[in-house]
């Protein structure tokens, strides 16, 4: 079953106006920074190496989750990673500089797009393997337990990593020791170039992903990812079950992502660039992509808050300068940025 | 003072001791504290002794994300073979994340993985894997050959900041030693000389450095003076005790129980024969095991592994000496 608009009013009214302006800020953030580092393959060719995944498309579901944390909660990701940190409050100044590998990035260009960590703020990182970082959750969450401080542990992938054995291992255990983790998967339909309903049973049957919470006797809920206001209020119910001891939920969020998988990957020599999303250069099905388009949760959340009032144009268009300003920054910041001394390459390989 | 227990009970004690000292310390696994009975459990409770379904990436992966929490897991994996199932835990996630994440997470696990079961376990529960491991930057490997250096790496291992698998002979289990009283922890990158010589230089790890030091006794009615040195971690691989001992003895050889070619002994002779070749006097030997797969039956299981016999052969090749007939 996917939640919809019918658990919404409520939600959106205990909310309040500056928390659901707060929701659109980071999202609006996120597709700035995501947008930038995408033209930055066009703009500045050869400044960021290897493969990036972007968010945009996800921003809702991202920020719907990460607004439902409490103090000392701590999420893991996939490496399709950018959003989580926006939202948690991360410098993109500080990150923009780990994508294009420089030494004042986040993780002193050691990381990567793929690999961002930021423990202050409760992001422990995550894998750049599909469903690897599952188990890394659920050990962070028996911690979580064991401390007794009603703290609990949200990890993000995507539905391609529910076909990893992680995945099924993780989310038995999670479920047997009533863990405090809520997984949380983020279906855009696509595992890279691959269709969910050419490589997953439930998919192909019909069914919501969620169903594979039955297999392990935990909540499976289906929300519509596009609404930052249901995955709130889906994830608030959710991580209250957690920190109750009523043990993990599986919440597959229904998202389209806008942009392909990830930038070509092709050997040094071949400029790097976004193809187009696969619904196009695979399926060849341009009218999917352009609904995704019209559907777009940004620009629909904007509009669903000036029509109910709670944002005039004025002060979203406002907002919208100010992450403009903030990512121009942020990006002049990593090209400002100096190199690495590559000798930092044998600094951390032992704590 | 010391008291003397076998090599499994002193790995168990490290473990009590560590677990009574620091609260964060979680010990968990297959096939353990299923019982009300079982003294960890009766010591430490359920919340932090805890056992596992059969599910290895699960289980690894599960020390790694406690580890970034804050807590030191000790993960028992009983067989090392298992840790092929979860390669990707061993070796691409937690040995990684200290690196990627600039210091700002560490991972400090222990992996606990029996080896070497030559006793009839056949084909894919035998395996000496430990060199798989040895070259996986941010991972520690240690394997331990005597009671002793049992205790004080599990307590070093434990205290340690970084993933340590933890290799652990299965045939040595119930062979009885002295291990120090009281807190004892053995520094990981340290070569322990279990026998001095000045004739030849023998490196061995493991089940094997008892191979060697029976060797060394026969050798020495015979006039023969034969050091037994005992990397006990290969990662960090102390290479300065193994080059200062075949600079005074001139000559090496090498025993492994692994097959050669994924051997720790292949290591100690590229080392050797970059940094000490001057001090040598005569080609190194090396003892492995045979490239084959560990076979069930005795007599095949025998014929491809290091024995005393082919290290007395060995020894007698490197130093010119005549065969004595067995």
């Amino acid at each position: 079953m996917v939640v919809g608009n019918a658990m919404n009013g409520g939600t959106a009214e205990a909310l309040g106006p500056e928390r659901l302006v707060w929701i659109y800020t980071q999202m609006f953030r996120i597709r700035e920074f995501e947008e930038r580092v995408k033209s930055t393959f066009t703009d500045h060719p050869g400044i960021i190496r290897g493969h990036t995944h972007l968010a945009d498309g996800a921003e809702a579901s991202i920020v719907g989750c990460i607004a439902a944390l409490a103090p000392g909660d701590q999420i893991l990701t996939s490496y399709r990673c950018h959003g989580y940190p926006i939202a948690l409050g991360t410098d993109t100044k500080l990150m923009m500089a780990e994508i294009y590998g420089k030494a004042n990035g986040l993780c002193g260009g050691l990381g990567g797009s793929m690999h961002l960590y930021d423990p202050p703020r409760g992001l422990l990182g995550g894998s750049g393997i599909v469903a690897q970082h599952l188990p890394h959750a659920a050990g962070a969450a028996w911690v979580a337990q064991i401390r007794h401080r009603g703290e609990a542990i949200v990890c993000f992938f995507g539905d391609g990593a529910s076909k990893q054995g992680a995945f099924h291992e993780s989310l038995n255990i999670a479920s047997l020791w009533k863990l405090p983790v809520v997984y949380v998967m983020e279906n855009n339909n696509y595992n890279s170039r691959t269709r969910t309903d050419q490589e997953d049973a439930n998919a192909a049957a019909g069914e919501p992903l969620s169903t594979k919470a039955k297999a392990y006797a935990m909540e499976g809920i289906t929300v519509d990812g596009g609404d930052p206001v249901v995955v709130y209020a889906t994830m608030t119910e959710a991580l209250a079950r957690a920190r109750a001891g009523e043990g993990p939920t599986l919440v597959e969020s229904l998202v389209y992502r806008l942009s392909a998988h990830g930038n070509l990957i092709a050997p040094p020599g071949v400029p790097l660039r976004y193809p187009d999303h696969e619904a196009i250069a695979i399926f060849g099905n341009r009218a999917e992509y352009e609904a995704a388009l019209r559907g777009d949760p940004v620009p629909r959340f904007r509009h669903r808050l000036v029509i109910d009032g709670t944002l005039r144009d004025v002060d979203a268009d406002s907002i919208e300068a100010a992450a403009r300003a903030e990512i121009d920054e942020a990006q002049r910041f990593a090209l400002d940025s100096p190199w690495p001394e590559p000798d930092s390459g044998l600094r951390y390989v032992y704590a | 003072m010391s008291h003397v227990i076998p090599y499994g009970a002193a790995i168990q004690e490290a473990i009590r001791e560590e677990m009574e000292r620091d609260e964060h310390v979680l010990y968990f696994g297959q096939n353990m504290a299923t019982s009300p009975d079982d003294p960890f459990l009766r010591a430490f409770g359920p919340e932090r002794v805890r056992v596992t379904p059969i599910s290895e990436t699960a289980e690894i992966g599960m020390a790694t994300g406690a580890a970034m929490a804050g807590y030191r897991p000790v993960v028992e994996l009983y067989m090392a073979e298992f840790t092929l199932v979860a390669a990707d835990q061993v070796v691409n996630e937690g040995p990684r994340f200290h690196f990627m994440s600039k210091g700002a997470v560490s991972v400090p696990t222990v992996m606990v993985a029996g080896y070497g079961f030559t006793c009839g376990w056949a084909g894919q529960a035998t395996g000496s894997l430990y060199g798989m491991f040895m070259g996986v930057p941010g991972l520690k490997v240690v394997m331990p050959s005597t009671p002793a250096d049992a205790k004080g790496l599990m307590t070093t291992a434990i205290r340690d900041d970084n993933p340590v698998l933890y290799f652990r002979h299965q045939l040595l289990l119930l062979t009885e030693g002295e291990v120090p009283d009281g807190e004892h922890a053995v520094p990981f990158g340290v070569a322990d000389v279990k026998r001095e010589g000045s004739d030849l230089t023998i490196v061995a790890t493991g089940l094997t450095v008892h191979t060697a030091l029976a060797a060394a006794e026969t050798l020495a009615r015979r006039g023969v003076s034969v050091e037994v040195i005992d990397p006990r971690t290969i990662a960090p691989f102390d290479v300065d005790t193994i080059l200062a001992s075949v600079a005074r003895t001139g000559h090496l050889v090498v025993v492994d129980q692994a097959t050669r070619h994924a051997s720790v002994a292949a290591v100690v002779v590229a080392e050797v024969a970059e940094l000490g070749f001057d001090s040598l006097r005569a080609p190194i030997s090396m003892v492995t095991a045979l490239d084959s797969t560990i076979a069930y039956s005795q007599p095949v299981e025998d014929y491809v592994l290091p024995d005393e016999h082919k290290v007395l052969t060995a020894v007698e090749k490197t130093l010119g000496l005549a065969p004595v007939p067995a």
